[in-house]
């Protein structure tokens, strides 16, 4: 793995991307003030690649490698983020409106036939529905 | 009467579009017409000579003036009657080139037509205008400060100085505000006490000011440089003959007393008992028993009593009460820290080990002591933006100075405890101030480590009472979880809790922020709108030591500026009422906004100019049209109003529209400016504000040919008359009601407001109201006539 | 009888038999009748958080839409949707506020539905149960208590759906005490704790039971280190990924000890007197009949 610093550059593509997700998510990424409050508090940061502060700058710097992080899939909506941000941004808008990016691509990061019969005959239809709903397109 | 009219044509911009010739023929030979003078430039020298001489060599009375608007030259041409020996109110204008001549450039016939409306009007209206005095109120030197913290002190001492009478008001028992549960202060580490007590002193032993402790102002009147305050003393429950040179400082009472309390000015950090002296640095050095706390009510305990040698407890004394009159008044109510209890994801008031900023300057204050009563620990972290920069908690703003006093405080510690491990969690660190940039790095030089990160919740851990911190780093994008033996909340500056009572109570406005809002942010830092009332530190916004001095000083200054004019002319434009109307039944009492109607020895309703602020709201409630508005009387209106509808032709739709002198008048002339297009068929008349407009006016309007009428006013957030637009609201229901009586369609009647910033909505209004009437059938006349008031 | 519309969910007819069946009971015996709405469809859960997805609301409207219905028709007057699950109410409840907000949004899924009788006005209030309890006062509980769960220590968990974001919460997200006030009221004794709001890691018991082993194993020790003895909840998910899953957190985690999770309705219709019977606590897996059995709360 190359993990050598690469210079990015600042592209027309890359704003379009930053539109393309702030009409999705509806926030103003740009207002992000990066004080990492959302990713002190979020359940979940250990298991990501990229903390959520990191995925909103990303984003604002128009960088679509973000789409290829486990960060939003990590990311279980539970608005932790949501009720601190001292902006008042949803940052749990913009972490499914970059899921949604890849689902609409037709891309689901579930495959339910794969998984093992025990643990699906364990589980609430809730928890089945709702990773449904969430995980694919 | 006698009546001189003088056209002007403005070198062209007014005689190129409207037919002065034709207008000059229309106006000659009306009744009390004594000349009619066309003339170049009226507001030049010579135009001015010729109404001067016209004055004398006619004894015209009266003058009407058809020119540009009002705005312009109003004031030059009551100057130019002044001059000629008549009284300057005996004035009226008509507005040809920014309502007429600019407005409709492209249509010179309908300027005309207009304009000879508006001429029509002036000539109406000033038949019955009076000779108004301007009353001179004369200026003393007393002023009236609130709030004894640094700013309060400055501007006292400012303006005891210069020669003023200063009556400076404290709520607490000692002056001195927040800056005396300071330590020292950034950049300079000077110690705040240090600099503050002579201050402190200086304030009592100044023979110019009057300082009242334990005060709160219970009640305030007045506006325009005269107001009137009522003082509560609250009780010490200390005999006031007691002096500390007869109080002997034994502390026995103290000493004897057997409860305690946190200390505010130790932040609860150290405690006191029952009674006190507030601090080491009191002024005035007395104690004082806190109420809440003693046992004397409840269990009759005398413990203080018993050991005072000279007696000095007074345990039911009440407050009393005085009254004072000054000339103006200085707001430095000062400001409270936010109550982190309001994040509870901090733990504030939960957790043992986090405490907020004002606690930790006692606890750095006491760490030299032998056993200081809490000490720090190994491990420090202090958390900016704790109650600033936080939607979450509603206050947007950035407090100016946490970031400043967290580097001292934590500066403070390292040189006190060089072994402790400091960290200062930032989100943007604001060292914006001379020497402060330079005092960051010191603090950095010292080993105390910045943290750019917000940090998220704390845990205590339930055994050592240690607080974990769950940050993420957002420079290096580590997330860090560490434990800390002290937390400090870096809570930011909001208004005192006294300021909102205060602003209520004195008509100030406030700002989004929640602190008073001045009267101009660029230029006007420490005026306020009201007045002869002035602002002067933390109460307008957070601010440090050194800026809260300088606005002291400021306000001071303005002070100064305000009432060297010795005396300043009252606005003769103001209710007044017709006692022989006047029926005593009181209605006009309870309306008046700003209190200013009052019942006489006469039994009659009397207007106390010194409160009337010239709104005119008052007149709608009145049954008998009794009380009245100099300048813009009820028969003023009525014949201005009659004369400018009655060009009006068979099949001719015409809409009238009341605008209000700051903002709809200003912003038809602004649209004349620009020449911007619309339409003609209305006619603007100036009034103070949209509550002078009636109900009766309204509805003489429509008998007297309006098709539409359109009350205009300022926005509602800003209005110079914030009441403006409710009563507007009630007399437009009421005359809706008027014309719905009698079958007429009720929106025939607006309300609207306009502003500068948006002059295409007045365009727009006017155009649409145009198209509008045309869709409206005629209203017969008979109904018209029925509409009439005056004929009732 | 107070009449309200009930929505079940999916769950709640299959693993959560158990919240259904205490739920109905204990407010049977508090004076409110659940009266489950005719033909409804799933909530639509997981609440849609993108601003271009209309498509996602029409489930949740269709279902607030048969209230009105049944109003409309005279069969009941309660103009409110009663919820138990959390996320329901979550999502319900979110949707409810966007055809509010969006007027054009809601004329959109009233067209797309235009096989229904009538649209949907707006008009139904989405409630969870705790609500409709506060309301009526925690106190009517108390008083018609028959067996107080005394000495019970009881956490309180909250979990995500129920109040958060802040305009849909049923309390603040921070601070929240109506499930404390609830425990109180029958008799228990809530404890103060810090992972009440925690998440439990939702839908990825799916497929990354390892998040799931990690949060629920933090949450149920922050409870145990502040003495519960019992975790309550409202939601199906919360209540399997905190109490089923326990048997993957004791193969994680060997210090691991079991702690009963139930249903706040479940420790209600206790409490009521009604008796097991209508509790279901074969369906908790980590059994709460011992823990009951020896405070005397159960026969």
């Amino acid at each position: 793995m190359d993990d050598r610093i690469k210079k990015i550059k600042l592209t027309d593509r890359g704003v379009e991307f930053l539109r393309q997700v702030e009409e999705i998510s509806g926030e103003a990424i740009t207002v992000c003030e990066q004080c990492g409050t959302c990713s002190g508090g979020c359940p979940f940061v250990e298991e990501m690649d990229i903390t959520p502060s990191q995925i909103m700058r990303k984003v604002m710097l128009g960088q679509e490698e973000v789409l290829h992080s486990r960060t939003m899939w990590i990311c279980a909506s539970c608005f932790t983020c949501t009720v601190r941000c001292p902006r008042k941004l949803d940052v749990s808008k913009v972490a499914e409106a970059l899921r949604q990016i890849r689902l609409r691509e037709a891309i689901d990061a579930i495959d339910i036939s794969k998984l093992p019969k025990e643990e699906v005959d364990r589980m609430p239809t809730i928890a089945l529905v709702s990773a449904c709903r969430k995980l694919t397109g | 009467m006698k009546i001189g009219v003088y056209l002007c044509q403005c070198g062209g911009n007014i005689s190129n579009t409207v037919d002065l010739e034709a207008i000059q023929k229309h106006i000659e030979g009306g009744d009390e017409i004594a000349v009619v003078r066309q003339e170049s430039h009226l507001c030049s020298g010579a135009g001015q000579k010729a109404i001067i001489e016209d004055i004398g060599a006619f004894g015209l009375d009266r003058v009407v003036i058809a020119s540009c608007s009002p705005q312009f030259h109003e004031k030059t041409f009551r100057g130019a009657l002044s001059r000629a020996g008549l009284n300057p109110y005996m004035l009226e204008i008509a507005n040809f080139r920014e309502h007429c001549s600019w407005a409709h450039k492209d249509n010179p016939e309908a300027a005309t037509i207009k304009a000879t409306d508006l001429l029509d009007a002036s000539v109406g209206k000033v038949r019955h205008n009076v000779p108004l005095e301007e009353k001179m109120m004369k200026l003393g030197d007393d002023v009236l400060v609130i709030g004894g913290g640094i700013a309060g002190i400055q501007t006292a001492l400012d303006l005891a100085d210069s020669g003023k009478n200063v009556t400076l008001v404290e709520k607490q028992p000692t002056i001195g505000g927040n800056m005396t549960i300071l330590t020292k202060t950034f950049p300079t580490e000077d110690c705040a006490s240090c600099i503050l007590s002579p201050k402190m002193a200086e304030v009592q032993g100044h023979k110019r000011i009057n300082l009242i402790v334990d005060g709160e102002i219970e009640s305030i009147k007045g506006h325009r440089l005269h107001f009137e305050a009522k003082i509560k003393h609250k009780p010490r429950y200390i005999s006031p003959e007691i002096n500390m040179d007869e109080c002997i400082g034994c502390a026995q009472c103290e000493e004897a007393c057997p409860v305690s309390a946190p200390n505010h000015w130790e932040q609860g950090v150290v405690k006191r008992k029952a009674i006190f002296i507030p601090a080491p640095h009191a002024i005035p050095y007395k104690y004082i028993i806190d109420k809440e706390i003693c046992l004397h009510d409840s269990e009759g305990c005398t413990a203080c009593f018993d050991v005072c040698p000279q007696k000095a407890m007074v345990f039911d004394q009440e407050p009393e009460y005085s009254n004072v009159a000054v000339d103006a008044v200085v707001v430095a109510t000062g400001y409270d820290i936010f109550d982190a209890r309001e994040k509870p994801v901090f733990g504030y008031g939960e957790f043992e080990n986090v405490v907020n900023g004002l606690e930790m300057e006692r606890i750095v204050d006491h760490i030299n002591e032998k056993n200081p009563p809490r000490d720090v620990g190994k491990r420090v972290a202090f958390i900016q933006c704790v109650g600033s920069r936080d939607e979450q908690v509603g206050r947007e703003y950035c407090s100016r100075v946490c970031c400043m006093y967290s580097t001292k405080l934590a500066s403070l510690l390292k040189q006190a405890r060089p072994e402790t491990d400091i960290y200062i969690f930032y989100t943007d660190l604001r060292a914006f101030g001379k020497g402060f940039e330079e005092y960051y790095k010191r603090a950095q030089k010292m080993g105390i480590k910045f943290i750019r990160g917000k940090p998220a919740e704390f845990k205590e851990d339930p055994k050592t009472k240690m607080v974990t911190v769950l940050v993420e780093d957002t420079l290096s994008r580590d997330i860090i979880e560490a434990e800390f033996d002290l937390v400090v909340l870096a809570a930011g500056l909001t208004p005192s809790k006294s300021t909102e009572k205060i602003a209520e109570q004195l008509k100030l406005a406030v700002s989004d922020d929640g602190f008073l809002k001045e009267a101009h942010p660029k230029y006007r830092p420490v005026d306020t709108l009201v007045e002869g009332v002035f602002l002067a530190g933390t109460v307008q916004g957070p601010k440090d030591i050194p800026d809260t001095v300088a606005q002291g000083s400021a306000a001071a200054g303005r002070v100064i500026a305000t009432l060297a004019k010795g005396e300043f002319a009252v606005d003769p434009m103001l209710a007044f009422v017709h006692d022989d109307k006047c029926t005593a039944c009181g209605e006009c009492y309870e309306v008046c906004p700003v209190n200013a109607i009052a019942e006489n020895s006469d039994g009659k309703a009397e207007i106390k100019e010194t409160l009337c602020v010239g709104c005119g709201a008052c007149l709608g409630a009145c049954s008998e049209e009794a009380i009245d508005l100099n300048g813009f009387t009820n028969i003023q209106l009525y014949s201005a109003v009659e004369a400018a509808l009655a060009g009006k032709k068979p099949g001719e739709k015409r809409a009238l529209v009341f605008g209000d002198s700051n903002c709809t008048y200003r912003v038809a002339d602004a649209a004349g400016v620009r020449k911007m297009k619309y339409a003609n068929d209305n006619r603007v008349l100036m009034v103070p504000s949209s509550c002078r407009v009636t109900p009766n006016l309204v509805a003489f309007a429509f008998a007297k040919g309006a098709d539409i009428v359109l009350i205009g006013d300022c926005p509602e957030k800003g209005n110079k008359f914030e009441w403006a637009h409710d009563f507007a609201k009630k007399y437009i229901e009421q005359a809706k009601q008027i014309l719905a009586d009698k079958g007429i369609e009720t929106d025939r009647i607006i309300f609207d407001d306009f502003t500068a910033s948006n002059l295409p909505k007045f365009v727009n209004t006017l155009n649409s109201i145009s198209e509008q009437m045309k869709k409206l059938p005629n209203i017969d006349p008979g109904k018209r006539a029925e509409l009439n008031p005056l004929e009732k | 009888m107070k009449r309200i519309p009930y929505y079940p969910g999916c769950t709640l007819k299959t693993s959560a038999k158990n919240l259904e069946n205490s739920a109905i009971a204990s407010a049977k015996a508090l004076g409110i009748e659940m009266v489950e709405i005719p033909d409804w469809v799933c909530c639509g859960v997981v609440a849609s958080l993108t601003s271009d997805d209309l498509m996602r609301h029409i489930a949740p409207v269709r279902n607030m839409l048969r209230v009105e219905q049944m109003c409309k028709r005279g069969e009941i007057e309660d103009s409110r949707l009663l919820t138990l699950c959390s996320m329901c109410f979550n999502t319900l409840q979110r949707s409810n506020f966007r055809m509010r907000e969006n007027p054009e949004d809601l004329e959109s899924i009233n067209n797309i539905m235009y096989l229904e009788a009538g649209d949907y006005g707006g008009t139904t209030e989405v409630v969870h149960l705790l609500q409709i309890l506060d309301e009526m006062g925690f106190e009517k509980i108390t008083e018609k208590i028959t067996n107080p769960l005394k000495g019970l220590k009881v956490a309180s968990y909250y979990g995500c759906m129920l109040t958060r974001p802040k305009d849909i919460g049923i309390d603040t997200p921070e601070n929240p005490t109506i499930m404390e006030r609830f425990t109180e009221a029958i008799g228990s004794e809530p404890i103060d704790w810090q992972a009440h709001s925690l998440c439990c890691g939702s839908y990825h018991t799916v497929n990354n039971i390892e998040i799931v082993v990690k949060l629920a194993y933090e949450i149920i020790k922050n409870a145990k280190n502040h003495g519960a003895e019992a975790i309550i909840t409202s939601c199906p998910l919360c209540a399997f990924n905190l109490d089923d899953r326990q048997k993957d957190i004791a193969e994680k985690y060997i210090d691991f000890e079991p702690m009963p999770v139930l249903y706040f309705t479940q420790l209600m219709a206790i409490a009521l007197g009604l008796g097991e019977e209508v509790c279901g606590f074969d369906q908790n897996y980590t059994d709460p009949r011992p823990l009951l059995r020896k405070k005397g709360l159960l026969k």
